[in-house]
């Protein structure tokens, strides 16, 4: 198990490194960098403007500043950012925990509505009840998520049942600690739903398949020739071999929702790794840029790995040592 | 197989419903010129956020209903009572180029100049919100199309020399599949249009999009069918053809293209979908199409103010739900489809 892990952090250096040399290459070839915006302030005196040039090396070719670059990520240093003249990890560490937090209470929202709707639709196949949940889960898939937190911000605004954006209101300092929980959970309410919406159904079709596959496995019909109540066969039997691909297919999940999380967290205001990426490129913040798209591939590859560790703990057939 | 397939659609209402759902957002873009009663420039900054016009029978006749802004600062318009303009069919209007080519100036509906026409309401410039939606289904509806000839034709040629040839190519290939795939493709999407952009014209961002949505798509599909070719190579009928010395160029096109066609169609219908919302998207968050041209993902990022919210402007949401149609009929007929091709792999109905 140790060995698998082990291998699984190590074969994930090179991609690392290979992303963030497509990210310096991407940001050296786009035309223009971070000063434009002073540049073309003419308050700005001209030796200011040269002082941070030198500071950045902005003059030098992109793979000199990657080498810098690496050779400070080694030390542990990951630059500073330039918008708000912090260090990169400060500006990381307060927005990671935001769209970490985000992400699993989506998936934890999905799993929690899809479960159910997948098993009954497949209980009751062809019901119209079936029908309807798959009607809801073509529409799920379909709708493109920063629609649906455009309509959820409508929603808000017209009845004033839930903030309309942010993650914490402003009376927030003043609150108790139990008052500062309920502020961000009524905060998350709609994020949630809207960046979890997507996953419910593919979730839910994917429960519904699989066990339709395991209803007409010989285990159940061997069960039921013993006489095993039939809620038993559905919940102990099926169900627990069902659920397997949910758990593998959770990473794929995340990547969705980090590149959603991007839209929704634009248009609801969420202060979370998507806003500061797009911020960032937007005004070529390179290291920025640079530490937040790693982040988030990070953040997938751990997801991954978690997801094939649970699998391997809920399904004894598989064996990791063996891939 | 057309044929075939066209039969067995026609069989199924859901795909009948979703072929002509479809067949009507097509005709309504391809002719969109003719059907729109202004130009998607058009502004009227009198008539800002103007809800939609009601239409009345006057005498068996059409007419719309005229309104007078009551509130500038909080958009409300009220009907006046009795005072309507008639509507005027197949009546010539400004001139305009059908398809860029034919100059004509005759338009389906409009009235007369000194009043509006909101089928749909205005926006925050007092342009029709109809006439906007209709040219930006030209953008939004092409995309995919063009979109999907790209990466399909890159992710076979791909998929299939890497296939085909194994060993090191197949290496190579795939490394690069997975890099791709690792990325959350937004993140590659923004950055890989921040490099690009700035070296076309803002006229010309139609291309940069189509150019990145083809160059991150190519690999789900490549890596798929990589796998089926990998099988196929095995088959008697390739073995034959090598040993009767065909060429590996000619074996991958007569050999390997209709055995993968089916394949191809059904996941070419169920990535349509993919590079309507990528565009969408992209537009939406201002990256994409540029003002002056329209499409939906713009329109909506041009829906973002606080007073929409606050006014209940819904009308100028109506993109969304023009982008959840279509999306919506591509995803059933692409399941539809992939019901008709491969039979094992139903998951809908079961």
């Amino acid at each position: 198990m140790l060995a698998f892990i082990i291998r699984r952090i190590l074969s994930a250096v090179p991609l690392l490194f290979g992303i963030s040399v497509l990210v310096f290459i991407l940001m050296a070839v786009a035309p223009g960098d971070f000063l434009d915006v002073a540049r073309s302030q003419e308050d700005i005196p001209a030796e200011y403007i040269e002082r941070m040039e030198q500071e950045f090396a902005l003059g030098e070719p992109w793979h000199t500043r990657y080498f810098i670059w690496v050779g400070n990520v080694v030390q542990g240093n990951l630059g500073e950012s330039w918008i708000y003249r912090v260090p990169v990890t400060e500006l990381l560490w307060q927005r990671i925990p935001a769209t970490l937090v985000l992400s699993a209470l989506s998936i934890l929202f999905a799993l929690c509505l899809a479960i159910p709707l997948g098993v009954l639709a497949a209980i009751y196949k062809d019901s119209i009840f079936d029908r309807i949940s798959s009607m809801f889960a073509y529409a799920a898939l379909s709708i493109p998520e920063f629609f649906l937190a455009l309509l959820a911000v409508m929603f808000a605004a017209q009845t004033g049942l839930f903030p309309t954006g942010g993650l914490s209101s402003v009376e927030h300092e003043f609150m108790s600690f139990w008052g500062r929980m309920a502020d961000y959970a009524h905060h998350l309410v709609l994020p949630t739903i809207v960046l979890g919406m997507g996953s419910v159904a593919s979730y839910m079709r994917i429960m519904r398949a699989n066990f339709l596959d395991y209803v007409r496995s010989d285990f159940v019909t061997t069960a039921r020739a013993k006489g095993v109540p039939e809620g038993r066969i559905m919940f102990l039997h099926v169900l627990r071999n069902a659920i397997n691909p949910l758990v593998s297919g959770s990473g794929f999940i995340l990547a969705t929702l980090l590149s959603g999380s991007i839209l929704v967290e634009n248009v609801m205001n969420y202060p979370g790794l998507g806003q500061l990426i797009f911020e960032a490129l937007m005004r070529q913040d390179e290291f920025v840029v640079v530490a937040a798209v790693l982040m988030g591939c990070v953040m997938l590859m751990l997801g991954n790995l978690i997801a094939d560790l649970l699998l391997a703990w809920s399904d004894p057939r598989i064996r990791l040592e063996k891939n | 197989m057309i044929k075939h397939l066209f039969k067995e659609i026609s069989r199924r209402p859901l795909g009948v419903v979703c072929l002509t759902i479809l067949g009507i957002l097509y005709i309504c873009t391809i002719f969109s010129q003719f059907l729109a009663p202004y130009l998607p420039t058009d502004q009227d900054l009198n008539n800002a956020y103007h809800p939609p016009t009601r239409i009345l029978m006057v005498d068996w006749r059409p007419h719309v209903q005229v309104y007078e802004q009551v509130d500038p600062s909080a958009a409300r318009y009220e009907p006046v009572e009795g005072a309507t303009v008639p509507v005027s069919f197949f009546a010539s209007g400004a001139e305009y180029r059908l398809w860029g080519v034919i100059p004509a100036d005759i338009r389906l509906f409009q009235v007369e100049e000194t009043h509006r026409l909101y089928l749909l309401g205005s926006d925050g410039t007092g342009r029709d919100v109809f006439s906007r939606l209709l040219y930006g289904a030209q953008v939004s509806l092409s995309i995919g199309f063009i979109g999907i000839c790209i990466t399909m034709t890159l992710g076979f040629i791909v998929g299939g020399v890497a296939g085909y040839f194994g060993g090191r190519v197949d290496f190579a290939a795939m490394r690069m599949v997975e890099f791709i795939i690792a990325v959350p493709s937004l993140y590659l999407l923004i950055a890989l249009r921040g490099a690009l952009a700035e070296y076309f014209e803002p006229e010309q961002m139609y291309l940069v999009i189509v150019i990145i949505l083809s160059l991150i798509g190519w690999a789900g599909a490549a890596r798929i069918i990589r796998g089926m070719a990998l099988s196929l190579r095995q088959r008697h009928f390739v073995l034959a053809a090598e040993v009767m010395g065909q060429s590996s160029f000619k074996i991958l096109f007569k050999h390997f293209l209709p055995n993968l066609a089916s394949y191809l169609l059904v996941a070419a219908t169920l990535s349509i979908p993919a590079y309507i919302l990528a565009e969408a998207a992209l537009s939406f968050l201002g990256l994409g199409i540029q003002e002056p041209g329209t499409s939906w993902g713009l329109m909506l990022q041009q829906a973002q103010e606080l007073k929409v919210f606050t006014l209940n402007l819904w009308w100028l949401l109506l993109p969304g739900a023009a982008i959840f149609v279509t999306v919506i009929t591509f995803n059933v007929l692409g399941d539809v489809l992939r019901d008709i091709v491969d039979p094992r792999q139903q998951m809908v109905k079961r």
